[in-house]
């Protein structure tokens, strides 16, 4: 439902969304990139730079609207979500974003985000997941790989770990997309496609904290490991990955694994194809399972995007339908109907 | 006064009655009453009632705890309470007999269900032997019906399931009732049409049930004298019946017409505020939005979003439910953004006493949230009112930029009155300047009340960030600054002292100096009219007024209080109103508190005021 109007005539520019205050995140913190990326992408996006708005909770990634010159509201830890609800259903015709972190959003927020995706609200959520609390200076998170060592966990955490992509899918988000701080096309690039998504659409950031968390993700970042690290999601495409394109996913059963392309054994016809647009979340599952494991290749890209009615537009269509069914409220027949009676 | 009937039977003319219906919490007592209340409204009584009802939805059947009641006080002249003891009781089993004789006056009239006094229910009602053939009844005039057998035997030819056939002797009992108060029937069989227009066998069922019971009393021997209630001299006008949760929402969707806003409401289920929420989702035609939210917290946070949005926002709740949206509401209070928190007080702490009531939140509401943080506190003083009050809260939360928090509670916004319907004309617009020019905006400007401008997202050029953090007055850069802290939490605080300026005085009733003021708040208005009335035809000179406005307080309150040597607060609380009236004022005002759950009932109020005059006027 946003307008959409015509990008030459609006011309805006990254420096229309950059605000006059400081950037205040540590140096070298990975917030800078999503910063400079999404003040890339909005300007091209064709939406009004007054119909943006950036809402956050409480931590490093929820300053994030002052560092945007868009309306913005920076607001209590962990809430964004059903803030971004009410200013959403209130104004469908608004581009509405949620700038938020793992603390914030799977921990005190956990249960505004599992229903901002279930009600597939159209927001757009970009998560920024240190694994780390930052802003607190350093406790593990709810992301936090089990046995971490923090200033809370000195011998080490015992908590489980969330995984945000599983967690949203669970919670049938109609787009879950994961990206890296330090690929910007990449980021650009899923910034870009969660906001032409109609729904809700979550975009897990992994973003290195270089002060309490640092090198979290080099395995998914450095120039060697990377290959082996990580798969990056194609529609449409096998899934194929290493440094010399040697190794594929496929399925034994139901479980994923990584086989040698090169064992004479098996071919990229025994590969998993990745389908974006698979309506059933089952493929879309399977991939983030393959999260954080030694064995398989993290994935990266659009795990999965489906289109159905969303919540904000459910709203508005009911309103419509019963408006045309009963006609435009009238006050004063309301103040008037049912049993009333006359004292002369 | 009595005349005789061509039956032989005889009419009493009464000035006013009590009359409980008492049930197991399936036997649809409130809606015997509600009908019972419609009816007797539709006569021109004026009345007051007040359910009562366990937070069982269905109890065991027969137990103490699964009673439910409705209760009802209509009358002649002016009626403000549902009635402090009962003249009527309408007993469907022994349990409700048991629970409820205790508040029936002397010579009182018992009509029970004597199908229902077998031993199973005697026992479960905790009666070592049946109080309808022991002599323990004696002090009232008892009615033994058989109401299931009578039922079951109208309704042989309905077509009707065993189950619903029983289930329709509440019907009999109402009968029976219009009978003895010598009501139509009429505004019953039209309800029961309409509602079930496509179930013949229910109308059947129901519309059998009623004329048995009316017939019963008719025709049998039973009772010998039938009352009537004379009609109350009402102001001229139309009238409904009308409960306070609902002129809550019909209040709402009014300052929504009158603000040119959108209405939106973020709210979670909870007793006893639920019925805002289900009256508001009905009207869709009127452009209401309503987000039943995950929890109390996502109800706020989501009618804040709204707010910011440029909604007249709103959300409700109960006691426990506040205390989940306080560091929400002090967002609010930072953003400086219009917000109404509709609070139905019920029982607390904690679950307490979710279906009774009591004006335990006051404190909640005044000073529940971290850092100084000051809301404006309103209060509706009758189910009625209630229609007013959030008129009233959503004007002041739009014109000074603030949450504002209209507390009524369980018994007003479950309880019924007639409304003297008012016209849309006759209600005052409510202005609201949503700023569009981007000359010179700053988001933390100041107007002559101090509130800042009110800028929504989609105007192009007022680009700008609000949040929890500290702001910089005027511009709204986020500041840490020691001076500028100090201004903002004195500009918070001026924002809703300057309300004073445009709430109305608080009015006095009766001299407005002397002895005594019984001085109220809220909800307890109707008990405290009676009592003082009844104070004053047993000779005292008291006078009255009842706040309305407590945050900030009428600008003429500190006058009113100097003027009268003593002050009494009758409060459904342990004395909250009265800690800040010491706090405000340094006044010594004498606490009159209970906390049963119940309203104030009026005579005990009567004594206190005797009390405090020194019994000279006893």
């Amino acid at each position: 439902m946003t307008d959409k109007i015509d990008v030459e005539e609006v011309k805006l520019t990254t420096k229309d969304f950059q605000s006059n205050q400081d950037v205040r995140w540590c140096p070298g913190c990975g917030d800078y990139s999503v910063l400079a990326q999404v003040q890339k992408v909005f300007p091209t996006l064709g939406i009004r730079k007054e119909d943006f708005v950036w809402i956050a909770g409480i931590g490093c990634s929820s300053r994030f609207p002052y560092y945007m010159d868009t309306y913005g509201l920076h607001g209590i830890h962990g809430r964004a979500p059903a803030i971004a609800t009410g200013l959403k259903v209130a104004r469908p015709e608004l581009s509405v974003w949620v700038s938020t972190g793992d603390g914030d959003l799977m921990s005190i927020g956990g249960n505004h985000f599992i229903h901002a995706c279930r009600k597939n609200i159209d927001l757009k959520i970009i998560l920024f997941n240190n694994k780390i609390y930052g802003l607190t200076k350093g406790q593990y998170s709810p992301t936090s790989e089990k046995g971490k060592i923090t200033k809370s966990s000195p011998y080490g955490s015992i908590d489980y770990p969330f995984n945000p992509t599983t967690l949203a899918l669970g919670s049938e988000a109609t787009f879950v997309a994961r990206t890296l701080d330090r690929d910007t096309k990449h980021l650009q690039e899923m910034i870009r496609r969660a906001a032409e998504h109609k729904g809700v659409a979550f975009l897990e950031v992994y973003q290195n904290c270089v002060i309490f968390n640092d090198g979290a993700y080099s395995d998914y970042t450095d120039k060697e490991t990377k290959p082996d690290s990580i798969i990056m999601l194609e529609h449409g495409e096998p899934l194929i990955f290493g440094k010399n394109f040697d190794k594929g996913v496929m399925l034994n059963g139901f479980n994923p694994v990584v086989v040698d392309l090169n064992d004479g054994v098996h071919s990229v016809n025994d590969l998993l194809v990745h389908d974006e647009f698979d309506e059933s979340p089952v493929r879309a599952f399977i991939y983030s399972h393959m999260t954080d494991d030694p064995k398989m290749p993290t994935p990266i890209g659009v795990f999965r995007q489906i289109l159905k009615p969303t919540y904000d537009q459910g709203v508005a269509a009911q309103i419509h339908d019963v408006t045309a069914k009963k006609g435009e409220g009238d006050l004063e027949a309301l103040l008037f109907s049912g049993n009333t009676w006359e004292v002369e | 006064m009595a005349q005789e009937e061509k039956n032989g039977k005889e009419i009493k003319h009464l000035n006013d009655v009590t009359v409980m219906f008492a049930g197991d919490s399936g036997d649809g007592m409130q809606l015997t009453g509600t009908q019972f209340s419609d009816t007797t409204a539709y006569l021109g009584n004026d009345l007051s009632t007040l359910p009562d009802y366990p937070s069982e939805i269905r109890a065991p059947l027969g137990t103490l705890y699964g009673v439910s009641g409705f209760q009802l006080h209509f009358g002649s002249s002016s009626v403000f309470t549902p009635g402090d003891i009962t003249d009527v009781l309408v007993a469907m089993n022994p349990a409700a007999l048991k629970v409820n004789v205790k508040n029936l006056k002397q010579r009182g009239i018992i009509i029970c269900n004597s199908d229902a006094f077998d031993a199973k229910n005697l026992k479960l009602a905790k009666y070592d032997s049946n109080p309808l053939e022991d002599d323990s009844l004696s002090g009232y005039k008892v009615f033994p019906v058989p109401i299931t057998s009578l039922t079951v035997e109208a309704l042989k030819d309905c077509g009707l399931k065993p189950k619903d056939v029983t289930r329709s002797k509440n019907f009999f009992a109402l009968g029976l009732m219009y009978w003895l108060f010598n009501e139509p029937l009429e505004p019953t069989l039209e309800w029961v049409r309409k509602k079930f227009s496509k179930k013949v066998e229910i109308i059947c069922g129901n519309e059998k049930a009623l004329k048995s019971g009316y017939y019963y009393g008719e025709n049998t021997e039973l009772f010998a004298s039938r009352y009537k209630i004379a009609k109350a001299t009402l102001p001229k006008g139309t009238y409904k019946s009308i409960s306070g949760n609902e002129a809550t929402a019909i209040g709402l969707i009014a300052a929504s017409k009158l603000s040119g806003l959108p209405l939106f409401l973020g709210s979670y289920p909870i007793t006893p505020a639920t019925d805002i929420l289900h009256h508001l989702s009905k009207y869709k035609n009127f452009g209401v939005k309503t987000l039943q939210a995950e929890d109390e917290i996502a109800g706020i946070s989501s009618a804040i979003g709204a707010s910011f949005g440029g909604s007249l926002a709103i959300t409700t709740t109960s006691g426990p439910g506040l205390a989940l949206k306080t560091e929400a509401t002090g967002l609010a209070l930072m953003l400086e953004l219009p917000l109404v928190i509709v609070n139905v007080q019920r029982g607390g702490p904690s679950t307490g006493l979710p279906t009774k009531t009591e004006q335990s939140d006051l404190l909640q509401a005044m000073y529940g949230r971290s850092g100084e943080s000051p809301v404006a506190v309103v209060a509706a003083t009758s189910p009625s009112d209630c229609f007013y009050m959030a008129i009233e809260a959503s004007r002041l939360a739009l014109k000074y930029m603030v949450p504002v928090i209209l507390l009524t509670d369980g018994y007003i916004a479950n309880g019924a009155e007639p409304w003297k319907i008012p016209h849309v004309n006759e209600l005052e617009k409510i202005e609201v300047t949503q700023r569009t020019n981007p000359e010179n905006f700053h988001p933390y400007d100041r107007d002559e009340n101090l509130a800042r401008p009110w800028a929504v997202p989609g105007t192009p050029g007022l680009e700008h960030r609000i949040g929890g953090l500290e702001k910089e007055n005027i511009t709204g850069a986020v500041s840490h600054d020691p001076e500028n802290h100090d201004l903002m939490v004195r500009i918070r605080a001026q924002k809703i002292q300057n309300m004073q300026n445009t709430i109305p005085e608080l009015v006095v009733d009766g001299d407005q100096s002397g002895e005594l003021l019984v001085l109220g708040w809220g909800g307890t208005m109707g008990s405290i009219i009676e009592a003082v009335n009844d104070a004053r035809k047993k000779g005292m000179n008291v006078s009255r007024a009842q706040l309305k406005y407590i945050n900030p307080f009428p600008k003429n309150l500190g006058e009113v209080l100097s003027k009268f040597d003593k002050v009494i607060v009758p409060e459904n609380n342990m004395g909250q109103l009265a800690k800040i009236l010491r706090d405000q004022f340094l006044v010594p005002v004498i606490q009159f508190n209970k906390m049963r759950g119940l309203p104030l009932k009026s005579f005990e109020i009567t004594e206190k005021i005797a009390e405090v005059l020194g019994g000279k006027n006893d």
